[in-house]
């Protein structure tokens, strides 16, 4: 009833290609857009900022690089917290090499760091597949990390070996440092994930994306058709860096302020994988939703105990957590096995039989 | 019916979700908020740290009514030794806080830059920034009584008073086995420093978080073959290390933790071969002080069996209790200039930073030889009070040695230096303290 796209007629070549082409998905994202640019920040508050929203964007867009990488063009990668790193430690250097470079575009330029080696990392791939390619990935994790911690250069040669986020600001407006404001840095990264969110979609939906899945689908015949596979994979392993690289800068400038490679360890590229596994993938919309689950639900559950009064010890509500969370991944992937994108869709296919479902 | 489910299931989750946050702490009490971590990989010690100032607190509430009459509270936030949760908690927690303990050097360096914007005091008691020490620079950060630097420098003279004098460290090979993360590594520069003073041959030797495998840093101790080995450990790699130690046949009496790789959690699991394994240590250990008995009186009721449960009295324990007196002294101290009511963070800023643990006053709190006493001052947020050695005797710690002042010389002006080149990097300013 609500959701039905009986009557919207696609008169051109134009609205037929629409990246949403049904009025009630336009409707939906901008509503989306509004409450995030204009009702959050209305009503949110500093932990909600910083222990909530901001850490979401910012693993939203990791999760939506890896995503390109794993769902689309079906290159298993273990090395995403390492470009998070390349990311961030490039911020870092250029930020304190020039300090009057815009912050904005540091970060930008971050990710083309980050894109290059990816490029390095992405070469395996022309030879060795799944399983193996996630061990040569899970390399480039190991390696650069150790490089990060052990060659001073990289950290200004600071004692403890850790980076921090130099106050910049960018028309007199604290983007970075500690005395940004939190509904700053929460724009800057809401920005960066709606303008790279956007733009993965499209690519997605064009020659490259399409390129990308030929690829994941059977590279053999993709070869045959004429896909160049040097070239796609290694433009899947650039974009995708080029997204983590960006996200990993915003992890330490935007989020935590400060860290040490410690930050972005195996577990982190873990994380984001559980992340595009739960929230499905090969879609953009589910590495936000997957982002969403993996980092809200311990949270949400680390506060149901103290909310409903429940006097329970902190390290056994955090066991309990950690047994809800687990059981929740595995009821999740039980019941739709394409993750949370899926349900969704499902969802909206069902909205549109309703209220006469079938 | 199955769209319906879904709706409401989200219905329900978003007004759970809208009801969370905050947390809501009387504002009548003197707010202790606890970043604590009974679970993960560092969870052995973190617990007794925990206990130690959880039951100092109720001690204090049960036994004197709070800190001058006002009720103490506090909280605790479950951080996995994770920097992102402590964060988290530290959002969660800040609103009326005290002050913030993080115990743990990776989230100390995330809450340094907030808390001169959220007016909160960071005591990081022998942790840490070491620079921070330098209090022009690091207001709102205390790390008294003593850091790493010092406790490097405490540990080279310890070793030379073992070798028969400084100028016999000449030719000594040492060795540094350190967790490879922010808080190890905070030792070297200085050991790096004094080894080019003294003359002694320094190996560094770095151990992967979380500790558990360390056959690769005892291959090469077997092949570096140094005169003493120094660790900055923490969590489970302090209980292998010391097993890899009796494996490679390492000499125990020359073998010498931290303060946080120097606690039964450390020694007992590796059983008989960590009798004669040495640490450094701020305080007395075990349960005979008048505070730790009155911690058993008033929190256990004399029940001995159920402090034994709680690690009264074990290294970490006592550890957590000295870190919370320094808390609640601040808190006095601030009282007595602003009035007997509940002092905001920007009043115990003001207690840390006059703080002044004299002899009679540890008498009073029946910490008599429990620690030592210092001076905190606008400038020195250190005092590089002194530090003492320990040595596992297969049921409990002996001192095995005087207290040991660090060569403040060489550690100082590396602190001012650091604190600098802090300060440049984030635009600060340093304030006057004259």
């Amino acid at each position: 009833m609500f959701y039905r796209e009986a009557g919207q007629f696609k008169t051109s070549y134009q609205k037929d290609q629409a990246l949403f082409p049904i009025i009630q998905d336009r409707w939906f994202i901008a509503l989306v857009l509004v409450v995030a640019f204009v009702v959050i920040p209305y009503f949110a508050n500093e932990y909600w900022f910083q222990a909530v929203l901001i850490p979401l964007y910012i693993y939203a867009i990791a999760a939506i690089g890896l995503n390109l990488l794993t769902g689309y063009a079906g290159q298993v990668s273990l090395g995403t917290g390492a470009f998070m790193a390349i990311g961030a430690y490039a911020t870092y250097k250029m930020c304190t090499a020039f300090p009057d470079l815009n912050i904005l575009l540091i970060f930008v330029m971050s990710g083309v760091f980050s894109a290059g080696v990816g490029i390095v990392f992405g070469i395996p791939s022309l030879r060795i597949k799944g399983f193996y390619l996630a061990v040569a990935t899970l390399a480039a994790q190991f390696f650069i990390l150790w490089l990060f911690n052990k060659v001073g250069w990289f950290f200004n040669d600071n004692p403890s070996g850790t980076i921090s986020a130099p106050p910049r600001e960018l028309f007199g407006i604290m983007i970075t440092g500690p005395n940004a404001h939190a509904m700053t840095r929460y724009y800057v990264c809401l920005m960066f994930l709606s303008v790279m969110a956007l733009a993965a979609k499209n690519i997605v939906r064009g020659h490259i994306g399409r390129s990308w899945m030929a690829i994941r689908d059977m590279d053999i015949a993709a070869e045959i058709i004429g896909i160049e596979p040097l070239k796609t994979k290694l433009m899947a392993f650039a974009l995708s860096s080029f997204y983590c690289g960006v996200a990993g800068a915003l992890f330490i400038f935007c989020w935590l302020g400060g860290g040490d490679t410690e930050a972005f360890g195996i577990f982190l590229s873990f994380q984001i994988l559980f992340m595009i596994i739960i929230g499905g993938l090969g879609s953009i919309m589910g590495s936000i939703m997957g982002a969403a689950f993996i980092t809200l639900l311990p949270i949400f559950l680390t506060n149901v105990p103290p909310m409903i009064g429940l006097p329970i010890a902190t390290d056994l509500s955090k066991h309990i957590e950690e047994i809800i969370f687990g059981g929740l991944i595995v009821f999740f992937l039980i019941v739709e096995p394409h993750g949370l994108a899926r349900l969704w869709q499902i969802a909206k296919e069902k909205l549109r039989q309703w209220p006469f479902p079938y | 019916m199955k769209m319906r489910n879904l709706l409401l299931s989200a219905a329900g989750f978003a007004a759970v979700v809208a009801g969370v946050m905050e947390s809501k702490i009387a504002v009548a009490d003197q707010f202790f908020p606890m970043l604590t971590y009974r679970t993960g990989a560092y969870a052995p010690n973190g617990i007794p740290v925990a206990n130690g100032f959880r039951d100092y607190y109720d001690m204090l509430n049960k036994r004197d009514g709070g800190i001058n009459g006002v009720k103490i509270s506090w909280e605790e936030c479950e951080t996995k030794y994770d920097t992102k949760v402590g964060v988290e908690c530290y959002e969660k927690m800040k609103k009326g806080a005290t002050l913030f303990n993080p115990l743990s050097t990776g989230i100390t360096y995330q809450l340094i830059p907030k808390a001169s914007v959220d007016k909160i005091p960071i005591l990081s008691m022998g942790y840490g920034q070491t620079a921070a020490a330098d209090g022009r620079v690091f207001e709102w950060i205390f790390n008294f009584p003593t850091t790493y630097w010092s406790q490097a420098s405490a540990f080279v003279k310890y070793v030379a008073s073992e070798v028969g004098g400084m100028d016999k460290l000449n030719g000594v090979h040492l060795a540094h086995i350190y967790h490879n993360s922010a808080y190890s590594k905070e030792a070297n520069p200085t050991l790096e420093a004094l080894s080019e003073k003294y003359g002694f041959k320094l190996t560094l030797i770095a151990v992967d978080h979380p500790g558990q495998e360390q056959k690769a840093a005892w291959l090469q101790v077997r092949r570096a073959r140094p005169d003493w080995i120094f660790m900055s450990g923490w969590g489970v790699m302090n209980q292998v290390a010391i097993k890899e130690a009796v494996t490679t046949g390492f000499p125990m009496d020359h073998f010498v933790g931290n303060w946080w790789s120097g606690s039964e959690s450390d020694t007992v699991p590796a059983g008989d071969g960590a009798f004669g394994y040495k640490s450094s240590n701020l305080h007395g250990t075990g349960t005979d002080w008048p505070v730790i008995q009155d911690i058993i009186k008033y929190v256990y009721n004399g029940d001995m069996q159920a402090a034994t449960e709680n690690k009264v009295g074990d290294v970490l324990f006592n550890r957590g209790v000295v870190n919370a007196m320094f808390g609640t002294e601040a808190v006095r101290t601030a009282q007595g200039k602003y009035g007997n009511e509940v002092m905001s963070g920007e009043q115990v800023r003001w207690g840390l930073e006059n703080l002044s643990i004299t002899e009679a006053k540890l008498k009073g709190l029946g910490m008599e030889g429990f620690t030592k006493p210092f001076t905190v001052s606008c400038a020195d947020h250190e005092t590089g009070g002194p530090v003492i050695f320990q040595q596992w005797t297969g049921d409990g710690w002996k001192f095995v040695s005087d207290w040991i002042t660090p060569i403040r010389e060489v550690v100082r002006p590396m602190v001012e230096e650091a604190a600098a080149a802090y300060a440049k990097e984030n635009k600060i300013t340093p304030r006057s303290c004259n």
